[in-house]
């Protein structure tokens, strides 16, 4: 056990890293070429709304700026989480994982409430184009905020039970890490889709 | 501006894991809210695409960069991780470009 938490951190690997942390930035890579495809699909697809509503007559763009900032916010929560592990403080390090999950559960539901509008308004997942690549945009990010979320709370019962102590921080730096590329990627998805302008009807 | 704290668990070989301080992650944060804001702003004023979009692009950019260098900790950890990811991101970026350009996007919208 003891070698593997030595491998896990690096000392014993071929290149001196962790394995861990070096496949999560290898999937992260290849995270970048499947949201690249998806915004690309979007930016082709944005003029072709058909009948149904355009993307600048739909987004409501202050709403979203506050949902951007929740998600922004729950990435100082992280590594605030991260950093009290890394110095032995179990009880903050729950606080701001619960703070995160908490923050990354409040997007998802903004993420809800706007698809519901939408449908109200008559913007379908088939109504156009656009509606389709907007919805399947959104809808993968907003899943792997999910898997976040479920990944955070894995790791709240994780200490709840005793397991997650300061020796094994860089579990949480891992999970950190996808936490703040789900940001990074909203972070680019927020300016691309909601504030560049729109076409309009 | 002291940063550093003590190394924490888990150092590595090849990481160098001088990690901020959590003031340091707060200040990280502000500068963060504050571009977030400029950027909501832009919606509210009337300015010509040739300026926004160009605009609008480097916030994100920074912005980008900023989370990845302090929050992800590449500014501090070791080179091997930000060349995974960077290849990743310029491979991204030759694809979907190319794409972007075989559909006539940028010339259509």
């Amino acid at each position: 056990m003891a070698d593997t938490t030595a491998v896990s951190h690096g000392h014993g690997t071929g290149t001196g890293l962790s394995n861990n942390k070096l496949l999560m930035w290898v999937f992260l890579g290849s995270e970048c070429l499947l949201f690249g495809g998806l915004i690309s699909t979007y930016l082709i697809y944005r003029s072709r709304f058909a009948d149904g509503p355009a993307p600048g007559d739909i987004f409501d763009i202050p709403f979203t700026s506050v949902s951007s900032f929740v998600l922004l916010m729950s990435s100082l929560t992280m590594v605030l989480a991260l950093s009290a592990l890394q110095r032995g403080d179990i009880r903050n390090n729950r606080v701001w994982l619960l703070t995160t999950a908490l923050l990354g559960a409040l997007f998802i539901g903004g993420q809800v409430y706007e698809f519901t509008t939408f449908m109200r308004e008559g913007l379908g997942y088939s109504t156009s184009p656009f509606s389709s690549a907007f919805f399947t945009l959104t809808g993968f990010h907003g899943v792997h905020v999910s898997l976040g979320i479920l990944m955070l709370m894995s790791l709240l019962v994780s200490s709840l039970r005793g397991t997650l102590t300061k020796e094994r921080s860089e579990t949480v730096e891992i999970v950190g890490l996808y936490w703040h590329f789900v940001d990074v990627v909203w972070i680019f998805i927020f300016t691309v889709i909601y504030l560049v302008p729109s076409p309009t009807t | 501006m002291s940063t550093v704290t003590e190394a924490p668990v888990g150092d590595h070989e090849g990481d160098h894991d001088d990690h901020p301080t959590d003031r340091k992650y707060v200040e990280v944060a502000i500068v963060l809210g504050i571009v977030t804001a400029l950027e909501v702003a832009t919606y509210f004023v009337e300015m010509p695409g040739a300026v926004l979009i160009p605009m609008l692009m480097l916030m994100m950019v920074f912005k980008f960069f900023y989370v990845a260098a302090w929050f992800m900790h590449l500014r501090f950890d070791s080179p091997m991780f930000t060349k995974f990811f960077v290849t990743g991101l310029v491979l991204a970026t030759i694809v979907y470009g190319t794409m972007l350009t075989v559909f006539e996007f940028w010339h259509k919208g």
